[in-house]
């Protein structure tokens, strides 16, 4: 019988077909596995949480645990507050700690091992950043403020942050840099006026996307903002965060805490879903773009 | 030298010229710098916290299981094995998982298939721990509850297995709750530190095996995973990392009983949980001890990670990026 290339290529019904399609069968599978958890968890805290949240949720006081109704104002101030004063701090640490990895460090020794380090520096728990702000300030100046977890946040999103930046800064080409070395520029002035801005919108989208993992953090503040009922737009003084109140009411007992804790679940999501999809649509708009590079 | 015309024009501003340029190379460095020191402060911080802890318990915070604290026992064995058994849970479900989709999306997804899935599995590392603890201790531990039951009934009469799979969870929290949801939160790490790996894999071994006739599965087990062994073992060992600090979810899922048991369905505690659960309650060494659980945490999870990450700064170096 003559054997055709078809038959070659792709042999069907024996053993080995078999095998290859169950393989690739277990592959789709373990896609939708993972899809299951997503699912539920997101419509659980739709439906649950959507029963009390609202603009009044969002603004209103915290009322005492038994009570039903009220909101978490103070937790949505809280952590707007605290991850936005966390971004002010590990941002332009961490561009210009970017910057030094990949336009003076590149691959010296010492940026080598600061990359590793920045690396492993991910990797340390969060709870760690906690107790590290716990010992380092709040022993110190023996008091609990939103001050306190902005820093926790921000040695949490610093590694990030340098990473991105310099990912971001190796995808521009050399023969800019080049071009404005030959107009007579100064180090300095080729990484602020070429490469930087070339890298941005890159950039950006890192940091958004540090924002959304840090805005969603809950050990890191557990110790060291203390607590509040009304809101505290002040970096000193106790605080609170959206985190923090679903942490404490999801094992109260009672019905009102709960819904609480399910309606501050739905506004940390939708919260880390913006930046997310914010940074999507920048890093889309840079690979549209990229064609330029 | 004669003077140039260029020269002079240019001389004034050329030494703030000189001057901004190296301000701003210094302030890069030392911005480089700040992790390196930040680690440090952590290292030194912490550690001395804990110090009153360490030297009253001594070997004990190592070697015992007794965390009594009207006695001033600090033990915490009990917890560290707790962080062991929900880790291995955790990596046993998802590290298949994980490598499953990474595959997936290289080698079967078709092009416009392969950034909505990836995208997918982004949004789960997107949702707060503290959302999957509260969904874990609400909705999935009362629902597991009874299953564990009838699974335990399945291994009845295996031996080993019907000490693991055993045990009585409270309204479903236990280490296997615990392991659960941990393996959901370390996958997406573990999928695109992979997926990062395996799309190093060249062209031209995957073409190769094709072209001695190996199919598709054929091909992914004699070149593609091959390849890639180191650097799914190092994406194996962060997520190994991940699950070991994970906290908040932990803490409302696992139980809060300082027992050692092999039986995967009883509840249990694990170190970075317990720090979150009883921090605020504690005072003198017993917060001490905490700080000290969370060093040893620092020290493990340090430990671990620079391995992994040195591997694939290694592999990358080989595979010709960077």
């Amino acid at each position: 019988m003559a054997i055709t290339v078809g038959d070659l290529t792709r042999p069907r019904g024996n053993a080995r077909s078999i095998r290859d399609a169950i393989a690739t069968g277990l592959m789709a599978t373990s896609v939708v596995l993972v899809m299951i958890p997503l699912v539920l968890v997101l419509t659980y805290v739709i439906e649950r949480g959507s029963a009390l949240f609202g603009w009044r949720f969002l603004t209103s006081d915290i009322p005492t645990t038994r009570s039903s109704g009220g909101g978490m104002g103070p937790a949505v101030a809280g952590t707007l507050l605290i991850t936005g004063t966390a971004t002010a701090i590990s941002v332009p640490l961490g561009v210009m700690g970017g910057i030094y990895l990949n336009e003076y460090g590149r691959n010296s020794r010492p940026a080598v091992m600061l990359r590793v380090l920045t690396d492993v520096m991910t990797g340390v728990p969060s709870i760690v950043m906690g107790l590290f702000v716990y010992t380092f300030l709040v022993l110190r100046t023996q008091s609990l403020s939103g001050m306190a977890g902005a820093l926790a946040l921000a040695a949490l999103m610093l590694p990030v942050v340098i990473r991105a930046t310099e990912e971001m800064l190796r995808l521009v080409p050399d023969d800019l840099r080049f071009g404005s070395f030959a107009l007579g520029s100064r180090r300095a002035t080729t990484i602020w006026r070429v490469a930087l801005p070339a890298a941005l919108p890159g950039i950006i989208s890192g940091a958004l996307l540090a924002i959304a993992r840090a805005a969603g953090e809950t050990a890191p503040l557990l110790f060291v903002i203390g607590i509040t009922s009304k809101p505290n737009w002040s970096l000193s003084g106790t605080n609170t965060a959206l985190s923090v109140q679903i942490f404490r009411n999801a094992t109260q007992p009672f019905e009102g805490a709960q819904q609480r804790a399910w309606a501050a679940a739905l506004t940390l999501i939708l919260i880390a879903f913006a930046f997310t999809i914010l940074a999507r649509l920048l890093s889309a708009a840079l690979t549209r773009r990229s064609g330029a590079f | 030298m004669p003077p140039f015309a260029a020269e002079t024009l240019l001389h004034d501003r050329d030494r703030r010229g000189v001057a901004t340029d190296r301000a701003f190379r210094s302030v890069s460095v030392v911005a480089g710098f700040s992790v390196l020191a930040l680690l440090g402060l952590i290292l030194v911080s912490t550690t001395n916290a804990a110090w009153p802890a360490f030297s009253a318990q001594g070997l004990r915070f190592f070697t015992s299981t007794t965390w009594d604290v009207p006695k001033g026992e600090f033990g915490a064995l009990a917890f560290a094995y707790g962080t062991l058994i929900v880790s291995v849970i955790a990596l046993v479900l998802a590290v298949p998982v994980s490598i499953g989709i990474s595959l997936y999306i290289t080698e079967v997804a078709p092009p416009r298939l392969r950034k909505p899935v990836i995208y997918t599995i982004d949004l789960l590392a997107t949702i707060p721990s503290v959302v999957y603890g509260l969904w874990g201790v609400r909705v999935f531990a009362p629902w597991i509850d009874p299953r564990y039951e009838s699974i335990a009934g399945w291994f009845d009469s295996i031996p080993v297995l019907n000490t693991v799979f055993n045990g009585r969870p409270i309204s479903g929290v236990s280490f296997m709750t615990a392991g659960i949801i941990v393996a959901i939160m370390i996958t997406p790490i573990i999928t695109s530190l992979t997926r990062e790996v395996l799309t190093t894999v060249p062209s031209s071994l995957k073409q190769g095996a094709y072209a001695i006739g190996a199919t598709r599965w054929e091909m992914i087990r004699g070149a593609v995973l091959p390849h890639s062994r180191g650097g799914i073992t190092a994406a194996v060992m962060i997520g190994l990392g991940r699950a070991m600090g994970e906290t908040i979810a932990v803490a409302l899922v696992i139980g809060s009983s300082s027992v050692v048991s092999a039986r995967l369905f009883n509840p249990g505690d694990a170190m970075a949980a317990v720090i979150a659960n009883q921090f605020g309650e504690s005072t003198g060494d017993y917060r001490a001890a905490l700080i000290g659980l969370g060093v040893v945490l620092f020290f493990i999870t340090f430990f671990i990670n620079s391995l992994a990450r040195v591997w694939i700064t290694r592999g990358r170096r080989r595979a010709g990026i960077l």
